[in-house]
């Protein structure tokens, strides 16, 4: 019997070729070969599974048992986000960008130019418009030939988020990207974002990834993101979708000289994540910061891999993840860090710490630096086990009850993550959010405008921290 | 009685420490504890704030006429007992007025109190910082985390003046202090002293009883009381040292 993964597999290759019109009608001529190319790879390879070492502790098969259907034109008309979602982080002016179900959602402004000149909307659109700058970058940075997602994004995705901000252009207010979820039915999405940064610019970006029910969906995103000479990135992830849902999630940086990105995922809520981070710091003086928060329980998965490539002298990479995990939940951090040979005076440091709060919860961590520079500075180092009991005594001996002392404690332990989102109200939000996770009073309907029945309540982490 | 312990046995990990300790401390009286290393003058501290690990496995400590052999550390903190650790611990994360105000409010809800406005609180705050000298910046840091011995230690002093507990037992406070820090942290003491609350310092010099003055000295050796007196004795203690009494008791 073939396994699901097989089946599934060899129904996006029979959709490929049925929709290949569809799918390529907007393509520059670039696309549609590295497309074609991209899903021989795929034919041949097909899905990763747990024999590959990078796949070896995140175990795919429950997310295809489900079943999933395939959008190849937009599944809605002219509506507008609001109707769907609305972001509840007062006090946070951004502007918005937004994909439902993998497709652009403004279907009549599908592209803006902003006063300070900065280009964002869809990708699709930006073909046609900007042709130069797509074909400049549209499968450059990204790999197609080491990974079947990456592959099967490369030939299917057909929309996502085009950003592109001109040389010496400060952008001010935030950029928030909403990617949402919602269909009655199971979707498997390939979503494609492109952003490039022009030279000694600069730009905030939130990209929230949201369900607004409780249906099953697997997405495989790409972004590819180019920051030039001096282009400077902030880069937020916010993840909470349901338990039903699987997202692999690849970011491809090239950063050029003396570029920086700081990149921070926060993921409250997911049945499986996969975030990967490849940067290659491809000019001297460059800088890569790449932090991770996650709170998982349940069965949830939580896969967090970071490639830094130190092609220059001079550059900089710091990893932090810090994860709680909480009853069957896992969660796997791969850090490899490459100096290369005539990369000298890297700084390359990473750390992944977790703490488990069940016996059954459980964390992998793998650190590997491969260095052939000689003069370099690199270090890493990978905790996991439960809070400290010299705290909790302590904490507790001054009146403190055992719940509310392992609350502070939790709440300080993800708090050196936090610290590091420099948007003052998103700070803030992302510290209630984490509190109400913790406390068990945070699900995903918390941002939806629909107001259907809703899943019942998810009680998580049944800890009361009314009095603090 | 404040605090009566009764043929106080405690054992950590199966090894007796505490081997048929008692003694008694009424509401209003300074007792000192002192002895040579190793003799369990940290174990009676930790088992009276009820630290896992610290097995009683036999005898009782009466607090208030209740025995607190069962109660978690919590409550124990919350019917008014409170200890200050030797090594104060460091908690990354959490700001020593967001632990406190947690504390306070726990322990007042306990005692089936009102919270304390945030008003109230910050003038409690800035009362007790001045008791112990705290500049005011060291109430935003994280608790313990990057403090000087000093700082910890004077810490201690700072909640124990917020927490107003009845019964304080003071490990080992006075380790590691310059005189200047000492006098700090023992002026805080006395500041605190009352006549409805007693004080267990538990020190293995001297050198602190010249600016906190105990009514009784008792001698810990072996995991018993052995000797008792007045302050008298803290100051032969001082100038014989510890080994006559090793002498007497082999």
């Amino acid at each position: 019997m073939m396994n699901k993964s097989t089946i599934l597999k060899d129904r996006l290759e029979h959709l490929f070729v049925e929709n290949r019109q569809k799918i390529t009608q907007h393509d520059l001529p670039s696309v549609t070969r590295r497309r074609d190319k991209a899903m021989k790879f795929f034919a041949e390879k097909g899905f990763p599974h747990k024999k590959l070492e990078s796949w070896r502790n995140t175990d795919l098969e429950p997310a295809f048992e489900r079943e999933y259907a395939t959008l190849f034109e937009p599944g809605h008309g002219d509506i507008s986000i609001d109707n769907v979602f609305k972001c509840n982080i007062h006090e946070l002016e951004t502007d918005q960008i937004s994909l439902l179900n993998g497709w652009y959602i403004d279907r009549k402004h599908p592209l803006r130019e902003y006063g300070n000149g900065m280009i964002a909307g869809s990708l699709a659109e930006a073909m046609k418009k900007y042709p130069d700058i797509v074909e400049a970058h549209y499968g450059r940075h990204a790999s197609t030939d080491k990974d079947g997602f990456h592959a099967l994004n490369m030939a299917m995705a057909q929309d996502g988020f085009f950003i592109y901000v001109p040389d010496n252009t400060h952008v001010d207010k935030p950029l928030q990207m909403v990617s949402i979820i919602n269909r009655d039915k199971g979707l498997f999405i390939q979503t494609r974002n492109l952003v490039v940064l022009g030279k000694n610019s600069s730009l905030t970006m939130v990209h929230c990834d949201d369900s607004t029910n409780q249906e099953a969906m697997f997405k495989n995103s790409v972004t590819e993101i180019f920051a030039d000479e001096g282009a400077k990135l902030e880069h937020y992830k916010l993840q909470n979708l349901n338990n039903q849902s699987t997202l692999i999630n690849t970011t491809w940086f090239r950063q050029m000289k003396g570029s920086s990105m700081k990149s921070t995922a926060i993921t409250l809520n997911g049945g499986l994540i996969r975030n990967y981070t490849h940067s290659i710091l491809d000019g001297a003086g460059a800088s890569a910061e790449v932090f991770g928060l996650y709170l998982m329980d349940r069965t949830q998965h939580v896969d967090n891999q970071v490639f830094i490539d130190h092609a220059s002298p001079d550059c900089y990479s710091n990893e932090l993840f810090k994860g709680i995990l909480d009853e069957e939940a896992s969660a796997v951090f791969n850090g490899h860090i490459l100096v290369r040979k005539d990369a000298q005076k890297t700084n390359a440091f990473q750390n992944s710490r977790n703490i488990l709060m069940t016996d059954t919860a459980k964390s992998h961590a793998m650190p590997f630096l491969e260095i052939y520079a000689d003069d370099v500075k690199c270090s890493h180092g990978a905790t996991a086990g439960q809070l400290d009991p010299e705290a909790m005594f302590y904490l507790r001996s001054r009146g403190i009850c055992e719940a509310n002392a392992r609350l502070l404690l939790l709440y300080a332990f993800a708090g050196e993550i936090v610290r590091e989102i420099g948007i003052e109200a998103l700070r803030t939000r992302v510290n209630d959010m984490i509190r109400m996770r913790l406390k068990g009073e945070l699900h995903i309907c918390e941002t939806c405008a629909l107001h259907c029945e809703g899943p019942n309540k998810d009680i998580l982490f049944e800890i009361d921290m009314s009095k603090i | 009685m404040l605090l009566k312990i009764e043929d106080l046995h405690v054992a950590i990990n199966g090894k007796e420490i505490i081997r048929g300790l008692n003694l008694e401390v009424q509401a209003g009286e300074t007792h000192a504890v002192m002895g040579p290393n190793g003799t369990g003058k940290s174990t009676l501290a930790l088992a009276i704030a009820g630290k896992e690990g610290y097995e009683v496995t036999k005898g009782r400590i009466l607090y208030k006429g209740k025995d607190m052999v069962d109660m978690p550390p919590e409550e124990r903190a919350r019917e008014g007992v409170f200890l200050g650790f030797q090594y104060p611990v460091e908690i990354p994360g959490v700001s020593v007025t967001n632990f406190m105000r947690t504390a306070l409010n726990e322990i007042r809800e306990y005692r089936k109190l009102p919270p304390l406005t945030a008003s109230e609180f910050l003038a409690r705050l800035e009362e007790k910082k001045e008791l112990v000298e705290i500049h005011s910046k060291l109430t935003n840091r994280s608790v313990n985390e990057g403090f000087s011995g000093g700082e910890k230690k004077r810490n201690e002093i700072f909640q124990m003046a917020m927490l107003e507990p009845t019964l304080s037992v003071l490990d080992e406070t006075d380790s590691g202090l310059d005189i200047d820090a000492l006098k700090v942290v023992a002026n805080g003491v006395n500041a605190l002293k009352r006549d409805d609350n007693a004080f267990v310092v538990i020190t293995h010099y001297q050198r602190l009883l010249d600016y906190i003055i105990p009514d009784f000295v008792h001698v810990l050796f072996d995991g018993r009381i052995v000797l008792s007196g007045g302050k008298e004795l803290a100051v032969e203690l001082e100038n014989k040292g510890y080994d006559w009494i090793r002498k007497e008791q082999a």
